[in-house]
């Protein structure tokens, strides 16, 4: 039935290219998860006033949050290719994508569990302090379970973005619906394949969706 | 016992203005005392009671708990002192990703109490503070008051000497207020636990204080038993604050006119300080003695050291039963009498 309606599709390569959208935007969406922590983290506790108040590591953090947030998807997967060449050996393929895709999207995330962070009723922290609590105890008992839900939320959002990623990185030879979109569907004309390749991604994003949210809710108690 | 010398705090709001919100408070607060300091908005409470656990690091002066320095000690020590000093907020300030259990374990967990033992001990504080049943709900399905009793607890896991409060019935309504504060009395009985307590409300430090500091732009103005400041304020402000609670001294002009109008027997104010034997002297007089007690005024009201307050009352009846009984009142008792007219 699928073949009468988009008869063009090869099913092998339509489920190899769902197979490696489905890896690019997991493995990424992970290494975003860590990265984008980290960065949120360190953004939150150098601020002013902040537990690690630090003006210099503020300063470089947030500036590399910037720039990595201004520069276009596109243009950032060139810029990288020395640096995604020299880490994974190969810029094609989906592990070529991953490094850019992660260094693209975490940026994005930081921000938004800095925001998160801050949205940790300062109330908490300080009982917290005030019980004789490490710096790493708040962090790992207050902090980041206080704001899991909109850490979740924000994963979602960055998860979405990334589908839209990969299929960009697939326009240039990362593989992946994007790729079998462009070359094997617009560059032949065959539409049909443009079309699936849509409804998949739209689908992919739906279920992404569905599970944030779900996560999301489960976890506020509020 | 707490000892403070020369504590100031000084912040700087920004290049060119400060803003002395502790000015050189120099105290002694004994183990076990209720400990309460009253004062109008930005008096500075807030301020000097988180200089107790150095959530605001002073700018000047010394803080002995327990013959331990809490002003000079480093991050690891005042780690280490913090887990003996328990806190409790106006706002509670629970995690609500815990249910009550895990809030009371947190505590628990900083201070390495091994797994096994936390349980028990988490239980019993839970029986302590009446929310037993409650073990698994999460705080926002508690009212403000199982919150606060919530934070009680969570205060208490680490067994500290010293409980620190900050206007921790401010948002509660009265009828919580006063089960709270009860339930203060009670841990500062069953514990021997020195409490120290903020507040603007003086019904607060009348019902469960047995010390109070009055503050007015970081500095105490007046301190000193509950009962004596109760009985002679010496401060404006204090005055004021002791009104809260006895009314003002209007009402006894409003008196004099009542007082006027009665035109026979004798008319008496019983003054009750700290009172606790007594409190049945009405009683004990009207069947002692053949007269007739009649109660004009009065306002008596109830600290930590006993009843406080005055009562007037009108005896009627044969003279020398009458005169009886103010001798009996005045020797035996402790109870105060001042006969204000006598009409016959
Ligand atoms: N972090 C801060 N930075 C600058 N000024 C502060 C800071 N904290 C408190 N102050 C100032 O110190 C003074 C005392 O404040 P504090 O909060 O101790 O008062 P308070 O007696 O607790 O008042 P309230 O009853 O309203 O809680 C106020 O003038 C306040 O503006
Ligand atoms: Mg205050």
């Amino acid at each position: 039935m699928l073949t009468d309606l988009f008869p063009n599709i090869n099913l092998e390569d339509f489920w190899v290219a769902t197979y490696e959208t489905f890896y690019m935007t997991i493995i990424a969406l992970i290494g975003t998860f860590i990265l984008g922590i980290l960065l949120g983290l360190l953004l939150y506790l150098t601020t002013k006033n902040g537990i690690w108040q630090n003006k210099f590591v503020h300063f470089v953090v947030a500036a590399f949050v910037n720039i990595f947030r201004a520069i276009p998807f596109i243009i950032l997967i060139l810029l990288l290719f020395p640096f995604t060449n020299f880490l994974m050996g190969t810029i094609r393929g989906p592990n070529g994508a991953l490094p850019a895709l992660i260094i693209g999207a975490a940026p994005f995330y930081g921000r938004l569990v800095e925001i998160a962070l801050r949205e940790v009723d300062k109330g908490v922290v300080e009982a917290a302090k005030a019980m004789g609590a490490k710096t790493s105890t708040i962090i790992f008992k207050v902090l980041l379970p206080e704001s899991m839900p909109a850490l979740i939320s924000g994963l979602t959002v960055t998860a979405i973005a990334l589908i839209g990623y990969t299929a960009m990185a697939g326009a240039i030879g990362a593989g992946g619906l994007g790729s079998y979109a462009y070359y094997s569907g617009f560059q032949r004309r065959d539409f049909d394949i443009v079309l699936i390749c849509s409804i998949i991604i739209v689908i992919i994003v739906f279920i992404f969706q569905f599970i944030g949210d779900y996560i999301a809710n489960k976890l506020d108690k509020r | 016992m707490i000892s403070i010398k020369g504590l100031s705090k000084i912040f700087n709001t920004d290049a060119h203005n400060q803003v002395t919100a502790v000015d050189n408070i120099t105290l002694t607060i004994n183990e076990g005392d209720i400990f309460g300091f009253i004062g109008y908005s930005g008096a500075g409470k807030s301020t000097f009671v988180r200089l107790l656990n150095r959530l605001e690091e002073p700018t000047e002066g010394q803080i002995t708990i327990n013959n331990q320095e809490i002003s000079s000690l480093k991050t690891k020590g005042l780690r280490l002192a913090r887990q003996e000093i328990g806190m409790i907020f106006q706002h509670f300030n629970l995690l609500w990703s815990r249910t009550v259990k895990e809030n009371i374990t947190f505590p628990l967990e900083i201070s390495g109490v091994p797994k096994t033992e936390r349980d028990d001990r988490v239980q019993e504080l839970i029986n302590l503070v009446g929310l037993a049943g409650k073990e698994n709900a999460y705080p926002s399905q508690l009212s403000g008051g199982q919150k606060q009793r919530v934070g009680i607890a969570r205060a208490l896991a680490n067994k500290p000497k010293v409980l620190l409060c900050d206007e921790a019935t401010s948002a509660l309504d009265p009828e919580t207020t006063n089960s709270i504060l009860d339930l203060l009395v009670d841990i500062n009985n069953k514990l021997g636990l020195t409490i120290i307590l903020i507040t603007h409300e003086m019904h607060v430090i009348r019902k469960i204080c047995n010390r109070v500091a009055v503050m007015e732009s970081g500095k105490i103005v007046e301190q000193g038993n509950v009962l004596d400041v109760f009985l002679k304020p010496k401060q404006d402000v204090t005055r004021k604050f002791v009104e809260q609670v006895m009314g003002s001294n209007e009402e006894e002009e409003d008196l004099q006119q009542l007082i006027q109008s009665y035109k026979h027997g004798t008319i008496i104010r019983l003054h009750f300080v700290g009172e606790t034997t007594n409190q049945a002297l009405i009683s004990q007089v009207a069947k002692k003695f053949n007269i007739d007690i009649n109660i004009l005024q009065g306002k008596i009201t109830q600290t930590q050291a006993g009843a406080y307050g005055s009562l007037f009352v009108q005896m009627d009846g044969d003279q020398t039963e009458i005169k009886q009984a103010i001798q009996y009142i005045e020797k035996e008792t402790s109870v105060e009498l001042e006969v204000v007219q006598h009409v016959n």
